[in-house]
């Protein structure tokens, strides 16, 4: 096709320059693989990415006071903060508070002041209801008469801080940490501080559960890999069936198995190795947790394992032991230190899947078998603390993300193995 | 490849048409009507529902939660309430009104009692709120398996916390109301003052340390289904419930439980509308039929709660007032649920309990 | 290589390698026989979790199919049912078709910012299920269309959460990953001189691509369909936030039961479960058998 000139440069059939044509073509197949890409990626950035950066939004979102309490938030944003604002910002405040709790708009202040003022939503909304019925317009005098609280600077302290347009309260809740009257960041209350426990509860099930996958993964990888491909065949059926079996299916086994009137402790009574009286608690608690999510998570292990292991010939191990190493030996130096990379791959993505999961413990956790998402969920649903449950999630999630970045690095994500 | 394209598009369309065949057709004109599930559900089923259904032609979806506001505040918030009808407890009546989640209903479109009396007088006192109209009273006792404490059974509500008396796993509902009560009258508070020393900090501190002596035997239960069923399986030897729960398995299904009344918690359960429901005018004709003077009499045939109007006691059956937990004889030491005391104050003891919880 | 014992092997080489067996087989046991127990416990006629004298002797009267009539007669559990295979097939089909054509692009070498790219289209997959549900649960409510809007399909503002568009863009989302990951292994030893040929046989590219192509990825197509599949149908906490009512799945019923009180009921629909999951693996079982003849690999 190329015609080839002396002297002149390469042209191609229509007398460009095969440079050019070249990097034409090449644009043109960049641009179609982009085309090719473009729908999922638009697809998963709107339905997928666009909705967690929103969430992790939240978590410095403050919006509550600024929008209910327009004026007051804008004088409170002017003032320097010292001691007690001017007598305009109270009466301001007590003209706000009777009209957003006309229009019932003061329980979100006082729900978002409460969090950071423990016990101050009675505060706000007896206020509200108390300015609301009288007949004049409400002043400072009116608004201190109510409770002494309004003539402390602390209250201001916070109301100053609830005025700006965003807050890093959130995160610090979510660290156990808050302001105290200066502005200062402390130390909760002790009966308050939860969370680093918890983040570090997790991240210790989360190891427990690997090192356990590990350890379960191992050996039987390791006879998969050497037996018959139609024997390992078989035994990957059972590798597969859990892994293809609904969490939930598997959830409810394990309460079978382990509740106290289940067949585990049935079978134990029976065999007489405990008395009927002396079942073990094996569930609703951190254990149930822990092998339930072994027994989720062990494909994960196992999968990485067995594909790595196939790879090693079987003539290492061989040529070791002529060389007269000891079977363990032979194993230790030459066999375990090629697998590490199996080790790795399934570790990594073990722990991922472990430090995020909320279903089993929530079913089989009880009381000291929660993690962290637990917690999320609870204050997405319950307590409806949205800040917080997004302040929680965005360190979890920043966590997963330099995991699976590190994981991307070391395996690559197209060597993920599914089944 | 062409054959399979054609039978993947003529799939498609089927299924297109299935799943909007399946979408409408339930939600037409049917009123979603919240409520504590099991054996409560049934009877609101077998005592409102079914005969609405049948007079009007409109179809209830009956959908269960485990009370609190946090739903209905999440639907309203999100401008996306899929609700009609909620049952709630008071303080969450009187809570969720202030915080204008809920709709204002107007109590003079109540039907009066059957001689007459207007039903703002035929209803007990505090039963209508602003945003809510009652239904029936119920409490929350506890009860153990009798067939683990041969000798001496529990009596009383320090036998709750005493486990060494009484050894045996506990089951309490995951929430603080009733707990921190409980936990105050255990540690010799007098029924009359509990509230008054649960409003101080002191006051909580004390409970949670009263709690804290049987932390680690308690299973935490939170639909109200379940602690009849852990009692039956044995997973628990104790447990907090709902009088109607306990009454139904003792009494229907036969199981060897025993209700200890003393310090029961009373409440009431109260109809509430979420702000911007859809479908009002039913859903107050509901309302309406509902909680006339026959229907709430026809509720006790299938749970052992009590009537909130006066003219539906003498409809009761016999068999079932002395189960009632306004019977005189189970009213001895009972305690009304404070709801002021919770309605201002259950976001801070819900938070303190799920940290302490945590811990 | 080891299956059988070579002569040599001495006494310790014999106890390891049968102890090595044995514990082998028990953490298989640990593997399956947690599914493989429910089965049995699904026909118990008695309302208990455990196996009653009368089905340890094998007695008829011990067993019945009573808690798979009950899934039969309750409506409930049909609705959900029916709910869950609607939104798993359109979830499905969703996430294969987005999921092919970016994996034909990302096969392509000279993409640009392929890292990163793929980086973004597996996330679903990495992040948190409670993250990603709560960041959907926001933004799917804040997406509403005003009646006014809708042509006269809708009587009243209608949003994504609780609809079934919302939880099918949803699990489509989710299942993504997996077709991606598939297609692209399929992709990994295709031979791209295949489509020069063809098309310098003149065939069209549309003909390249549905004659030369499709048949070459079908394999990885259909099992990324099945995971995206299954992944719609097993997935729980997305559904917890942003599903109502009228949008219960399985696995939604099966949290109320589990939460509430484990019923036999549950146990004769996981029964009902793991038949399907075993119907889908081995159908994925095939396919991978005939890719494997079509791509010419040998049994090693």
């Amino acid at each position: 096709m190329a015609q080839v000139e002396a002297g002149g440069p390469m042209l191609d059939a229509a007398g460009v320059p095969l440079k050019v044509s070249l990097a034409r073509a090449e644009r043109r197949n960049r641009m179609r693989a982009l085309g090719l890409v473009l729908p999922l990626l638009a697809f998963i950035l709107i339905t997928f990415v666009y909705p967690i950066a929103l969430m992790v939004f939240r978590g410095v979102d403050n919006p509550t006071v600024s929008e209910f309490l327009p004026e007051t938030a804008e004088m409170l944003r002017a003032w320097d903060g010292e001691g007690l604002p001017e007598d305009a910002v109270f009466a301001s405040m007590a003209r706000e508070f009777a009209k957003a709790s006309k229009e019932r708009t003061l329980g979100k202040v006082a729900t978002r002041l409460n969090y950071e003022l423990s016990g101050s939503r009675s505060l706000v909304t007896k206020s509200g209801r108390n300015l609301r019925r009288l007949k004049t317009e409400p002043t400072k005098a009116d608004l201190v008469a109510l409770d002494k609280r309004w003539n402390q600077p602390e209250t201001w302290s916070v109301l100053k801080r609830l005025a700006e347009p965003y807050t890093l309260s959130y995160y610090l809740a979510a660290i156990d940490k808050t302001y105290n009257v200066d502005g200062a960041i402390v130390d909760q209350p002790e009966s308050r501080q939860i969370y680093v426990a918890l983040f570090l509860r997790t991240l210790w099930v989360s190891l427990l559960i690997t090192a356990l996958c590990v350890l379960l993964a191992y050996p039987i990888a390791y006879l998969m890999a050497i037996l018959p491909t139609k024997t390992s065949n078989l035994l990957m059926i059972l590798v597969l069936l859990p892994f293809w079996t609904s969490l939930l299916v598997r959830t409810s086994s394990w309460i079978v198995l382990l509740q106290t009137e289940g067949v585990l402790n049935d079978i134990l009574v029976w065999t007489g190795i405990i008395g009927d009286d002396g079942r073990i608690q094996m569930i609703y608690n951190m254990t149930g947790t822990v092998v339930a999510m072994v027994h989720i998570l062990l494909p994960f292990m196992v999968l990485p394992l067995f594909s790595v292991m196939k790879t090693i010939s079987p003539t290492y191990m061989r040529a070791a032991k002529s060389l007269g190493a000891t079977p363990a030996r032979a194993f230790w130096t030459v066999y375990f230190p090629q697998t590490v990379p199996g080790i790795g791959a399934g570790s990594i993505l073990v722990f991922i899947l472990a430090i995020g999961y909320y279903i089993t413990p929530a079913l089989v956790g009880g009381r000291t078998g929660q993690l962290i998402s637990n917690f999320i969920a609870y204050h997405m649903q319950q307590s409806l603390n949205w800040g917080l449950a997004a302040a929680l999630g965005g360190i979890l999630l920043a966590g997963v993300l330099a995991l699976y970045w590190i994981y991307n690095r070391l395996v690559g994500i197209d060597n993920m193995k599914l089944g | 490849m062409n054959r399979m394209m054609k039978y993947t598009g003529a799939a498609v369309v089927a299924l297109s048409a299935a799943a909007y065949a399946a979408g409408p057709a339930a939600a037409a004109d049917a009123l979603t009507v919240v409520s504590w599930g099991g054996a409560y559900t049934k009877s609101q089923v077998e005592a409102y529902h079914k005969p609405y259904t049948a007079k009007t032609g409109t179809k209830i979806n009956s959908e269960d939660y485990n009370g609190g506001l946090a739903q209905v505040r999440a639907q309203v918030e999100a401008g996306n309430v899929t609700w009609n009808l909620v049952d709630v407890e008071l303080s969450d009546a009187v809570r969720g009104c202030d915080e204008g989640i809920l709709e204002p209903i107007d109590h003079s479109i109540l039907p009066a009692a059957p001689d007459g009396t207007a039903a703002a007088d035929d209803f007990l006192p505090n039963t209508l709120t602003e945003c809510s109209v009652g239904t029936i009273v119920w409490s929350t006792v506890f009860a153990f398996d009798a067939s683990k404490y041969p000798d001496a059974k529990p009596t009383e509500i320090a036998d709750l916390f005493d486990t060494e008396k009484f050894p045996g796993k506990r089951g309490l509902r995951k929430n603080p109301k009733v707990n921190l009560e409980w936990a105050l009258m255990a540690d010799g508070v007098p029924l009359e003052q509990v509230y008054e020393v649960l409003g101080t900090p002191e006051g909580v501190d004390r409970a949670f340390a009263k709690l804290d002596t049987i932390k680690d035997d308690v299973i935490w239960w939170e639909a109200g289904a379940q602690p009849p069923q852990m009692l039956a399986d044995g997973e628990v030897s104790i447990a907090s419930a709902y009088n109607g729960r306990l009454f139904n398995a003792i009494f229907t299904e036969k199981k060897p439980f025993e209700i200890i009344w003393d310090g029961q918690v009373w409440d009431l359960d109260l109809w509430v509308i979420p702000k911007g429901a859809k479908n009002m005018e039913a859903t107050l004709d509901f309302v309406k039929f509902s909680t006339d003077t026959q229907r709430l009499a026809d509720q006790s045939k299938w749970i052992s709660y009590g009537p909130v109007r006066q003219s539906s006691f003498p409809l009761v059956a016999d068999d079932v007032k002395p189960h009632m937990p306004t019977a005189p004889e189970n009213f001895k030491a009972a305690l009304q649920n404070d709801f002021e005391f919770w309605a201002d104050n259950a976001d801070e003891l819900n938070e303190r309990f799920a940290a302490w919880l945590a811990k | 290589m080891a299956s059988a014992l070579p002569p040599y092997v001495g006494p310790m080489g014999k106890l390891w390698h049968y102890s090595f067996r044995f514990v082998c087989g028990l953490i298989f046991l640990f593997l399956i026989l947690p599914i493989l127990v429910i089965i049995p416990l699904s026909f118990n006629a008695e309302p208990y979790f455990t196996f009653s004298p009368g089905m340890l002797a094998f007695e008829p009267e011990a067993y019945s199919t009573r808690w798979y009539h009950d899934i039969i007669n309750n409506e409930q559990w049909l609705f959900s049912i029916k709910n869950s295979f609607i939104i798993a097939f359109f979830a499905t089909f969703l996430a294969t078709g987005l999921g092919t054509l970016a994996a034909l692009g990302l096969s392509r070498s000279n993409l640009p910012g392929r890292g990163a790219i793929m980086g973004i289209l597996i996330s679903p997959m990495i992040v948190p299920l409670i993250i990603s549900a709560a960041g959907m649960y926001f933004f799917y409510s804040g997406v509403c269309i005003p009646p006014e809007w809708s042509f006269g399909m809708l009587e009243e503002r209608a949003c994504l959460t609780q609809s079934f568009p919302g939880i099918i863009l949803a699990h489509a989302a989710l299942g993504t990953p997996f077709v991606v990951i598939t297609v692209t292994a399929t992709l990994v030893g295709f031979d791209h001189s295949l489509t020069k040929a063809s098309a310098s046989l003149g065939a069209s590219p549309t003909t390249t691509f549905f004659k030369i192509i499709v048949p070459l990825i079908l394999p990885g197509v259909i099992s990324g369909a099945l995971f995206a599949f299954i992944t719609s149908f097993d997935e729980v906490v997305v559904v917890l936030f942003i599903s109502g009512f009228e949008q219960r799945t399985v696995p939604r019923q099966m949290w109320a039961g589990i939460r509430e009180q484990i019923s036999p009921t549950i146990l004769a629909v996981a029964t009902m479960l793991i038949i399907f999951s075993v119907m889908l693996m081995t159908v994925l079982e095939l396919l991978r058998r005939r890719n494997d003849r079509l791509r010419g690999v040998q049994d090693s």
